[in-house]
């Protein structure tokens, strides 16, 4: 155990897939009882290394560790100690939600009574209680995430890997995943979150480690990945679509920089250097040359921004994602049934919030 | 609180038992039995389609074939069906096994402190529970049939283990395809590997009046060596036949699932290892 300060390390990991590379030198610490979230786009080698880090993928050079056992050489004492949520809910479908935690704990090595009492405390934890002798085929895509979330915390892990965990779900199902999250955060557990949804990131990551082509690019909290673009930036809307081309000519002298334009929205937006100093110079200018301004706001870099500037592709919003897991399935050719209304028997999150053991 | 409840996650000390190869392979046996308990739906149509089968070669088909020397058709038929019905067993397992990888289950296991072992012997032998039920019902529907055992009680106990040996070889030969295969693949793959198996065998046509390969690799087919056998041991008649292979069957009958077993079951482990790579 070389880096006791850490949850999660990973040093130079090398993973290769015939003449290419899937993780080429990915490098990774998370502290204990934070959650570091992985954001990258398709292929970066997310799951790679959710995979690799979990023990389910040999990797070819490098190191890791987890939970202070080498992932490698001390495979079964990782095992005891983390939780794995895969993209795909890793859930028995036949089964009841009760059978599948009562299953697992017994894998665990619970013992039987234990995992019947471990697996109730659980459903009662995910608002699952109510559903729990039903077969999981006849849950909702939200209940499922759950129950395998609750699969991944039979032992309460002191690393939980997740990945993708609310790809594919509803908003209202997303907010009961981070909570559920949240709820595990507190009570000490580390968590490492792939994402495609930068709201995601943001929300739930103290630490976000961009990832592309198989190595971290950048990493930070989401306000210092913010402010490593730099300077804030102004947004414009014009009253008529007529003025764009001169809207966009002060707002590139002001600037230094070409400004991104939306027709569309009659939008344009740039970043700038002293931000009141420029805010001033850009409306003055504007005023000079007759564009009548419908709104204006000076901020922050999005994450957006910051993946755009990172890796030259912008990344998936939830909306896109959701269309193309939509399209997937749908050449599939099999819909995901799932019982429409899941209010029956998910609990108020409010009283999620509150039952979290001390 | 109870001492497991949130062993604090900092700290690593979790509660619990130690790994073993036998409660683990007990635990997912259970688990398999506790899905056809909640979803008989396959087990079922899949009893049902054996009785089908039973019914059609007795009353159907009956009339058209020659039985030799002359014996009762229906006494003929039956140990060719028994061991058929534990060929076609073969697409059970396979689709089970490959379910689990598909839905992520299988790695969810291999993230756990589960044997690698534990998850196929759990899949073998809850498949030969089923298949001794399989068994019981084909002899119900045998004996409705009016076929019966002619010989001792050891010869006709002996058959039977004869049976489910060959199948317990083949639910290895099915967990291995279930590995190496996806979904679909996997469904269209052990079909294409079942008919062969079950039909160019001496099940229902002798091989004497195949082509000559097609005949010999009829008579190596292991379901032959099996319903050869069996049907000496039930004195149940038979095409007999002069080969080396055919006068051996009693012999072939225990050796051919040996081989298979020693084969597949170290090819599963090592294919089932080998998925982290
Ligand atoms: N089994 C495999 N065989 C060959 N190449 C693979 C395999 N698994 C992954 N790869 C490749 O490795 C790279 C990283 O894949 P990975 O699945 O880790 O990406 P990801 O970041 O999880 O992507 P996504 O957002 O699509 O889930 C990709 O280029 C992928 O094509
Ligand atoms: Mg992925």
């Amino acid at each position: 155990m070389t880096a006791g300060n850490y949850a999660i390390v990973a040093e130079g990991l090398r993973k290769r897939y015939g003449d290419r590379y899937a993780l080429d030198g990915f490098d990774l610490r998370v502290r204990p009882g934070t959650v570091c979230g992985l954001l990258g786009p398709n292929g970066a080698g997310k799951t790679t290394s959710v995979r690799i880090l979990s023990t389910l993928l040999r990797f070819d050079e490098g190191r890791a560790e987890v939970a202070g056992f080498d992932v490698a050489r001390q495979a079964d004492q990782v095992r005891y100690r983390i939780g794995l949520v895969g993209q795909n809910a890793a859930v028995d479908e036949v089964l009841s939600g009760y059978q599948n935690l009562v299953i697992f704990g017994r894998l665990f090595h619970l013992g039987a009574k234990r995992a019947q009492q471990r697996a109730n405390e659980l459903l009662e934890r995910f608002g699952l209680a109510d559903a729990g002798s039903k077969p999981v085929k006849a849950y909702s895509g939200g209940m499922r995430r759950r129950l395998d979330l609750a699969a991944g915390m039979i032992l309460t892990p002191s690393v939980l890997f997740l990945d993708e965990p609310t790809t594919g779900l509803d908003p209202r199902s997303r907010n009961e995943v981070w909570e559920s999250v949240r709820e595990l955060v507190r009570s000490g557990t580390t968590v490492l979150l792939t994402t495609q949804y930068l709201d995601e990131a943001d929300q739930l990551a103290d630490q976000i480690s961009v990832i592309d082509t198989g190595k971290v690019i950048a990493e930070g909290t989401p306000d210092e990945l913010k402010a490593q673009l730099g300077g804030d930036r102004i947004d414009l809307v014009v009253h008529n679509a007529a003025d764009l081309a001169s809207a966009a000519a002060q707002l590139r002298q002001v600037a230094g920089t070409e400004p991104e334009v939306d027709p569309d929205r009659r939008f344009l937006s740039a970043q700038v250097g002293h931000r009141a100093a420029a805010l001033t110079e850009v409306l003055r200018g504007l005023d000079a040359a007759g564009v009548t301004v419908e709104d204006v706001a000076l901020r922050r870099p999005t994450l957006d921004e910051v993946f755009l500037h990172l890796t030259g592709r912008r990344p998936q919003t939830a909306e896109e994602a959701e269309a193309a897991e939509k399209e997937k399935k749908a050449k599939k050719g099999k819909g995901r049934k799932g019982k429409g209304d899941e209010s029956k028997s998910g609990s108020p999150r409010s009283e999620n919030v509150e039952e979290v053991p001390a | 609180m109870t001492s497991a409840t949130l062993p604090g996650a900092a700290s690593p000390d979790v509660v619990h038992g130690r790994p073993s190869l036998l409660g683990d392979s007990v635990t997912l046996t259970q688990r398999s039995l506790a899905h056809w308990r909640r979803n008989p739906g396959p087990l079922i149509a899949s009893l049902g389609f054996n009785i089908v089968m039973v019914l059609m070669f007795a009353y159907l088909f009956g009339g058209a074939l020659q039985v030799p020397g002359g014996g009762s058709y229906r006494e003929f038929l039956m140990p060719g069906m028994f061991a058929m019905t534990m060929v076609f067993g073969i697409s059970l397992t396979t689709l089970a096994v490959s379910a689990d990888m598909d839905r992520g289950v299988t790695d969810r296991l291999r993230s756990m402190p589960v044997s690698p072992l534990a998850p196929l012997i759990g899949r073998a032998v809850a498949d030969m529970f089923f298949a001794v039920v399989t068994l019981a019902v084909m002899l119900l529907a045998g004996l409705a049939v009016g076929w019966r055992a002619h010989g001792g009680v050891g010869d006709t106990l002996a058959a039977f283990g004869l049976i489910l040996l060959l199948r317990f070889a083949l639910v290895w030969v099915g967990i291995f395809l279930g590995l190496v295969m996806k979904g679909q693949e996997a469904v269209a793959g052990v079909q294409t590997l079942e008919f062969p198996l079950g039909f160019l065998s001496n099940a229902f046509v002798s091989p004497a009046t195949m082509p000559g390969w097609l005949g010999a690799i009829a008579e190596w087919n292991p379901l032959s060596a099996t319903v050869g056998a069996i049907r000496e041991l039930f004195g149940n008649p038979g095409w007999g036949g002069e080969s080396w292979v055919v006068q051996n069957y009693p012999m072939m009958a225990v050796i051919w699932p040996i081989v298979l077993v020693a084969i597949f079951l170290p090819l599963s482990l090592s294919k089932y290892r080998s998925l982290s790579s």
